[in-house]
């Protein structure tokens, strides 16, 4: 099976799937940002004590995680440029691209799994804490942004992280909506150049390099946390 | 300074405190004892309204804690509280956590808040610790910069809640020490703690609570020589005779 292993085939890509590369992490890292900020907001929802806002956050987040991704992909794809229609008024309207629709749907996507990990934190803050930061006479919003949020993020690190690898791996999807990131890259080449094996190993090798290192990165962090904190 | 007026709180259809009334004036030093689930962390939080209260009403210098229109934020940050965790923040330096408040509730500049900070800390005795995290600090340092926190806050008055309670022996006395100094500057203090010696060296008042209740309201000559309640006398005669 190795003998006629072409290694060429790899070589002569590597500009298409560097690109490729370039692409996912570039959805990894605003999807994450988006969805970090997104699920923040949506943890103090689920948190507050008033229902108007906890209810429709927590609906939110129930629907999201009950759904894939790749659904979801579709449906901001296909369905934002016809509500964008339809909110202007314009038929001729242009959608929002590819590109646009995926990241928004991964943001709102992975905000839905951020938010559950952001609430756990906030809830791993102790009670006292809020306490004394309400004591000092500092109100909500400085509460949370000061007090609050820093220490629960410090504690959310690891996790975050690995949710973020996760969601690493699955911007490979976006090939639905007809974006190229590497794995759509490979794929490309593996077609047109019938170099199947070559390109899909090379992929695979190139994700878990990827994907090991960055755990083995998160788990020292994590550990170097825990000495921390005892 | 600080009024009560039949306050009671329940959890649920629990009464954690029935119907406490008593009052603090300006420069008192009241002490409140009683054994653990009588109410008295609850009775001191409901005064800067940290708890919740549903009936009764608290008034400080005349301003209604309960009150729906009454500015929280403002309300507490006139009055310093510590707790019997400290309960710094520990992703900032000492320093910090005095100047947080000062910075972001009073609008001080940071300078004018460093400074006074330091002041703050030399008078507990911690300067040289002022860079370092809480989580290096001792118990008792800790709790001594929680108070340092408290004053910066320039306070009307101030709570304690159980202050030495978490400390190991040998640090009671230290913190034991700011708070007997700051009640001889004539600060305003309203103290739950177990410590009698305390109690009977620096207050003025005692107030004695069991389930919910404040049994005994008394002046410290009155309630260390006799106290009138049985219930007050017996939890002098376990403490004290220990």
């Amino acid at each position: 099976m190795f003998s006629d292993f072409d290694f060429e085939v790899i070589v002569s890509a590597l500009p298409f799937l560097w690109e490729g590369m370039m692409f996912s992490l570039g959805l990894t890292l605003l999807a994450m940002l988006g969805g970090i900020f997104l699920g923040t907001l949506l943890a103090l929802m689920r948190l507050s004590p008033f229902k108007i806002l906890s209810y429709p956050a927590g609906a939110y987040v129930n629907l999201i995680r009950s759904i894939p991704l790749i659904l979801v992909i579709f449906w901001f794809y296909f369905l934002i440029p016809i509500a964008v229609k339809n909110i202007s008024g314009n038929p001729y309207a242009a959608g929002i691209g590819p590109f646009y629709s995926a990241l928004i749907a991964f943001t709102m996507f992975e905000a839905a799994y951020y938010c559950e990990i952001i609430r756990a934190g906030i809830q791993s803050v102790p009670r006292g804490q809020v306490h004394a930061a309400y004591a000092l006479g500092l109100n909500y919003r400085q509460a949370t942004t000061l007090v609050i949020l820093p220490q629960a993020f410090r504690n959310m690190i690891p996790i975050l992280l690995t949710t973020s690898i996760i969601l690493f791996q699955d911007t490979s999807l976006v090939y639905v909506v007809g974006l190229t990131d590497f794995m759509g890259a490979a794929s490309k080449i593996a077609r047109r150049d019938g170099r199947l094996v070559e390109l899909y190993l090379f992929a695979a090798l190139i994700y878990f390099i990827i994907c090991f290192t960055a755990s083995y990165f998160v788990k020292r962090l994590q550990a170097r946390y825990n000495v921390g904190r005892n | 300074m600080i009024e009560m007026k039949n306050v009671s709180k329940w959890y649920g259809s629990f009464q954690v405190l029935k119907n406490c009334s008593t009052r603090v004036k300006k420069g008192e030093v009241v002490v409140v004892c009683g054994p653990s689930g009588s109410g008295k962390s609850t009775l001191i939080k409901t005064v800067n309204a940290l708890e919740p209260f549903q009936q009764g009403e608290i008034t400080v210098e005349g301003i209604s804690v309960g009150a729906p229109g009454t500015d929280l934020p403002k309300l507490r940050s006139r009055i310093g509280m510590v707790f019997q965790n400290f309960e710094l923040f520990p992703h900032m330096k000492v320093v910090d956590n005095i100047n947080l408040a000062q910075i972001k509730v009073l609008n001080r500049s940071s300078d004018e808040a460093h400074a006074k900070s330091m002041a703050l800390l030399k008078r507990v005795g911690l300067e040289a610790h002022a860079q370092k995290h809480p989580g290096q600090l001792s118990g008792g340092q800790q709790q001594r910069v929680a108070i340092a926190r408290g004053l910066a806050m320039d306070p009307i008055a101030m709570l304690f809640d159980e202050p030495t309670s978490a400390l190991d022996p040998e640090m009671i006395n230290e913190v034991l020490d700011v708070m007997t100094e700051l009640a001889r500057e004539g600060m305003t203090m309203m103290v739950v703690t177990h410590e009698m010696g305390f109690a009977s060296r620096v207050a003025h008042r005692v107030i004695f609570m069991d389930q919910g209740e404040i049994v005994e309201d008394a002046n410290k000559g009155d309630f260390f020589g006799k106290p009138r309640a049985e219930r007050a006398q017996q939890f002098l005669s376990k403490i004290l005779h220990h």
